[in-house]
């Protein structure tokens, strides 16, 4: 086997990878914030006293913790345009890393809040605090620092699961290196360029937690 | 559009048998090779801590369908020709062990020291230290993440659809483009998805309960 590596047209496409990498990015965010924002709505309705809701996040979390998200992909973008709902697979693709990341998130963020013991609150209001000091010192603060470890891997694996979206060709970084392999027929070459660029854009995102954590979370409480 | 039939059906199955196959083949594999990367990453050894480290972060730190890739193209560059179910099979080992190597590091680190010591004062050597005393406490610890790290290898085996392997996903791809039926298709795909992995969750979910009621 006489295989010479060539990366020279993986080069030549090196702009196109870069702002794919962006669009991974932003795929990635989109998904994490709107999942942040399905995680606060579902732990509130899920300590709800409405039963059928409990139940119904109860099961909204197992199913998508149980299935994989290939499969849910496939079926978010065959499931809305029969709702009468037409999106790009792009935004399709941020709808389905929102659900997964979601119930995940759900999960992460109900650990927290139970995390916090009833007695630290009274004794918060013993000690004269307002109701919305203890809220965020007693409360938020700690049950934040809980759950950030936990929630900001879930975060990273998040962002590697964008490159599934490839799967409806939504615009990110895998979809673009197919379409230079097709072109190019250099598989090899292309996808370990960009499984640097994600070790690189993990690596990022993981010190960009820590630098985050430190200056939040950090002791002395400030 | 099409109905879905007894051989559709037949055909789905088929996928399951080589999800099935392929997690069982990455969960065995990737447990012998994690062990080994768990003992390197927890030895005395800094150069082998480090290597170990640097294998585990590359792992958690890349998309597993890159692994999938990279593994199944860099094989066809060695000039190696090897049936395309061995080569997912051998990147879903590797991913396996980075994975199962962290958790059991986590594991056999939480041993507390005093344990070690004494196997090292009753004259024990390294292997009978680690199989006779470190080992099966760090297994009983890990149980729970190991157990969950099976649902997610369970769950990622579908990725091999996108290398153009036919398992249970991609299976389900070719049963929807022929009868046109996707929501049935992939709802059905789910549902056996979710048929396997959920025992097991909750299995993991039962044994974290019980330990941390143990541990209060």
């Amino acid at each position: 086997m006489n295989y010479v590596l060539d990366f020279s047209v993986v080069f030549e496409k090196m702009p196109d990878l870069l702002m794919a990498a962006l669009a991974t990015i932003g795929l990635a965010l989109a998904g994490m914030s709107l999942a942040l924002v399905i995680g606060v709505i579902g732990v509130a309705a899920r300590t709800s006293t409405i039963r059928p809701l409990r139940a119904a996040v109860i099961a909204f979390v197992e199913v998508v913790r149980n299935t994989p998200f290939l499969v849910q992909i496939f079926f978010i973008f065959f499931a809305l345009p029969m709702m009468g709902i037409r999106l790009n697979p792009t935004a399709t693709a941020i709808i389905a890393l929102a659900i997964n990341g979601g119930a995940y998130a759900i999960e992460i963020i109900r650990g927290g809040v139970d995390s916090i013991h009833k007695g630290q609150v009274e004794a918060g209001l013993a000690l004269g605090l307002h109701k919305a000091q203890v809220f965020r010192l007693i409360v938020l603060k700690p049950a934040l620092r809980a759950i950030y470890p936990s929630l900001t891997s879930q975060f990273i694996m998040l962002t590697l699961t964008t490159s599934v979206c490839t799967s409806i060709a939504a615009y990110e970084l895998t979809s673009v290196a197919q379409i230079i392999e097709s072109d190019t027929f250099r598989s090899f070459e292309v996808y370990f360029t960009i499984t640097l660029m994600y070790l690189a854009i993990s690596w990022m995102m993981m010190g960009l937690f820590a630098l985050i954590s430190r200056h939040f979370f950090s002791y002395p409480v400030r | 559009m099409g109905v879905i039939g007894q051989s559709e059906m037949l055909f789905l199955l088929q996928g399951l048998k080589w999800t099935l196959l392929l997690s069982a083949i990455g969960f065995i594999g990737g447990g012998v090779f994690g062990l080994v990367i768990a003992l390197a990453r927890t030895s005395g050894r800094s150069a082998l801590r480090k290597t170990a480290a640097g294998y585990i972060s590359v792992f958690q730190g890349t998309p597993l369908l890159m692994q999938l890739f990279v593994v199944y193209y860099g094989i066809g560059l060695l000039g190696v020709s090897i049936e395309a179910w061995a080569a997912v099979a051998i990147a879903f080992t590797l991913h396996a062990s980075a994975f199962l190597g962290e958790i059991w590091r986590g594991g056999i680190q939480a041993i507390p020291k005093g344990q070690t010591e004494a196997a090292n004062a009753l004259g024990l050597h390294y292997v009978s230290r680690m199989k006779d005393v470190v080992l099966p406490q760090a297994f009983k610890i890990s149980l729970p993440a190991t157990v969950g790290f099976l649902v997610q290898l369970i769950k990622g085996t579908s990725l091999a659809a996108i290398v153009g392997f036919i398992e249970l996903a991609r299976a389900g791809q070719i049963v929807s483009n022929q009868t046109y039926r996707p929501l049935l298709i992939f709802g059905i795909v789910g549902a056996i998805y979710f048929i396997i992995c959920w025992p097991l969750s909750l299995y993991g979910a039962r044994l974290e309960n019980r330990m941390a009621k143990a541990a209060r």
